[in-house]
C-alpha cells in the first residue's frame, strides 16, 4: 500500500502549502491592496441556471459536463476506431485500459476474479482523472472533483460495489460476520474490534475516499490561483521593486501545474486501487 | 493534517470575503448530487455499453489473431520439419538405389563378360572340332581316292601280268619292272602337278 503512503506525502505537502497560504492571504488582505487572494468560495461560484432549484447550474457543473463531454466522445471515437492493429492514438487509450486492468485490478483481485471488476475500475479511473485535469485546464480552472457532490457520488459508488460483492460472494451473514468479526482473534477482543470494523467499513471507508479526493483537488486549485493571482499582482499592480518576484510565482505556477497534474493522476489512481482493495477485503474468506 | 490546514486557509477566507464556511465543504448542496450523478450515469453508460465491450473485443480478437499466427507457424514449422525429414529419406533412398544399381551392373558385367568367355570358348572348340572333322573327312577322302588309285593299279598291274606269259621269267620281270617305272612315271608326274 504505498500508495495510501504516497498519498500522505501530498497531503503534507499540501498542509505546508496552504498554512503558507494563509499567511499570504492574511498579510495581502492587510494591505487592502488590489491583490485577490483565491478562496474556497471559488469552489461555490454563484448559480447560471435554475437558481434555488435542485436542478441549478453553476460554473463547476459546467466543468463536471465540459469534462464528461470530453471524455465520453474521446473514448468513444477511440473505440469506433478501435482496429486489430492499433494507431497511436488507440495505443494512448490501451495502455490506460492496460494500466487499469493489469497494475490495479489484477495486482489488488488477482486474475480470476479481476475480470469482474476491471470496468467498474476502468470508467472510475478514466472519469476522476479526467476531472481532476480539468483543474488546469485554461479557463475552466477548478477540477470537477472539487466540489463534495461528485467525490461523495464516486464513494458511494465504490460503497455500493464492495458491499454487494461481498453479499454476493459470502451472504449478508457470511459477509457481515467475515466484515466485522475478523478470524483469527481472541473473542474478547471483538468487543474492541467490531464497533471499529463497523465505523471501518460502512462509514470510514467511503469517507476518506470522498474527502481524500475533494481536498487535494481543493487545495490544488488554491495553490495554482494563489500563484496566478500573485502573478497578476506582482505584474500589474505592485511597486516597480516588487515586479521581479512576478516571475517566481510564475515558475511557481508552472511547477505546481506539473504537480497538479501529477497529483490530478495519482488521486485517480488511489482511488481506484483503494476500491479494488476494498472490492478484494470484501470478497476474501480470510484477510 | 489537511482538514487543519483547509480549515485555517477556510477561515482566513470566511473572514476576509464572508463567503461560505468550511463545513459547506463537505456538505454537498441536492443539485451538486443530483448533477453528480447525472455525469457519472452517462459516463458508466458510455463506457459500460460502448467503449470498454468494443476494446475488449478487439483485444479478444487481437489475441485470438496472435495466437492462430503462432499456431499457424508451428504448423508450417512442422510441415516444414516433415518435408525435411521426407527428402532426407528420398535422398537416403536414391543413394541406395544408386548403389545397388551400380552392383548389379558389375554383377551384370561380370555374368556378361564370364557369358562372352563361355561363348568364345565354346566357338573355339567348335571350330577345332569343325577342322578336325574336316581334316578326318579328307583324310578318308584321300584314303577313298588312294584305295581306288591303288586297286587300278593293281588291276592293271594284275591285268598286264596276266595278259604277258607267266612262265617267261625274264619277261615277267620285265613287266614288273616296266610296271614300276610307269608307276614311278606317274608318280613323279602327279607329284610335278603337285607342286
Amino acid at each position: 500500500m504505498s500508495a495510501v503512503t504516497r498519498s500522505c506525502g501530498t497531503a503534507d505537502d499540501s498542509e505546508n502549502a496552504l498554512s503558507s497560504l494563509a499567511m499570504i492571504v492574511s498579510r495581502a488582505t492587510g494591505d487592502g491592496g488590489g491583490f485577490h487572494a483565491p478562496t474556497i468560495g471559488d469552489i461555490f461560484p454563484g448559480p447560471i441556471l435554475f437558481d434555488g432549484t435542485v436542478f441549478e447550474i453553476n460554473r463547476l457543473q459546467i466543468v463536471r459536463f465540459v469534462a464528461a463531454a470530453a471524455l465520453i466522445v474521446v473514448f468513444v471515437i477511440a473505440a469506433r476506431r478501435a482496429t486489430l492493429v492499433p494507431g497511436r492514438f488507440q495505443n494512448v487509450v490501451e495502455m490506460i485500459l492496460d494500466f487499469v486492468r493489469v497494475n490495479v485490478a489484477e495486482e489488488i483481485l488477482g486474475k480470476e476474479k479481476a475480470s469482474k471488476f476491471v470496468a467498474l475500475l476502468t470508467t472510475m479511473f478514466c472519469a476522476i482523472l479526467m476531472f481532476n485535469l480539468m483543474g488546469i485546464v485554461p479557463g475552466l480552472n477548478v477540477a470537477a472533483t472539487a466540489l463534495i457532490g461528485l467525490p461523495l457520488m464516486l464513494a458511494a459508488w465504490t460503497y455500493v460495489s464492495y458491499l454487494s460483492a461481498g453479499v454476493r460472494e459470502l451472504g449478508v451473514g457470511g459477509f457481515l460476520k467475515n466484515s466485522l468479526f475478523p478470524p483469527g482473534v481472541p473473542p474478547f477482543l471483538y468487543v474492541l474490534l467490531t464497533p471499529v470494523e463497523f465505523l471501518q467499513v460502512f462509514i470510514i471507508r467511503p469517507a476518506t475516499l470522498a474527502l481524500r479526493l475533494m481536498a487535494n483537488m481543493v487545495s490544488g486549485h488554491l495553490m495554482l490561483a494563489l500563484c496566478f493571482s500573485a502573478t497578476q499582482y506582482f505584474l500589474f499592480e505592485a511597486a516597480p521593486a516588487m515586479k521581479g518576484f512576478g516571475a517566481l510565482t510564475v515558475v511557481g505556477a508552472l511547477i505546481f501545474t506539473l504537480f497538479e497534474v501529477f497529483v490530478a493522476t495519482l488521486q485517480a489512481y488511489i482511488f481506484v486501487i483503494l476500491t479494488a482493495v476494498y472490492i478484494n477485503l470484501s470478497i476474501e474468506k480470510e484477510h | 493534517m489537511i482538514a487543519a490546514a483547509l480549515s485555517a486557509a477556510v477561515l482566513t477566507a470566511a473572514e476576509t470575503t464572508g463567503e461560505p464556511d468550511g463545513l459547506a465543504l463537505l456538505i454537498p448542496a441536492t443539485y451538486d448530487i443530483l448533477w453528480s450523478t447525472v455525469v457519472l450515469a452517462a459516463i458508466a453508460f458510455a463506457f459500460y455499453r460502448f467503449v470498454l465491450p468494443k476494446f475488449q473485443a478487439v483485444l479478444d480478437e487481437r489475441t485470438a489473431l496472435i495466437q492462430g499466427g503462432i499456431a499457424k507457424a508451428e504448423s508450417a514449422q512442422a510441415e516444414a520439419a516433415i518435408a525435411l525429414a521426407a527428402y532426407h529419406q528420398q535422398l537416403q533412398d536414391a543413394r541406395t538405389e544408386a548403389a545397388r544399381i551400380r552392383e548389379d551392373a558389375r554383377t551384370e558385367g561380370t555374368q556378361i563378360l564370364a557369358e562372352h568367355r563361355t561363348k568364345a570358348n565354346e566357338e573355339a572348340a567348335r571350330l577345332v572340332e569343325t577342322a578336325h572333322k574336316q581334316i578326318e573327312a579328307e583324310r578318308q577322302q584321300a584314303s577313298v581316292s588312294l584305295r581306288g588309285d591303288v586297286g587300278t593299279l593293281a588291276t592293271q598291274l594284275a591285268s598286264k601280268i596276266v595278259g604277258e606269259s607267266l612262265e617267261d621269267s625274264a619277261r615277267q620281270s620285265r613287266v614288273v619292272d616296266r610296271f614300276l617305272d610307269e608307276l614311278e612315271a606317274s608318280t613323279t608326274t602327279n607329284a610335278g602337278k603337285g607342286n
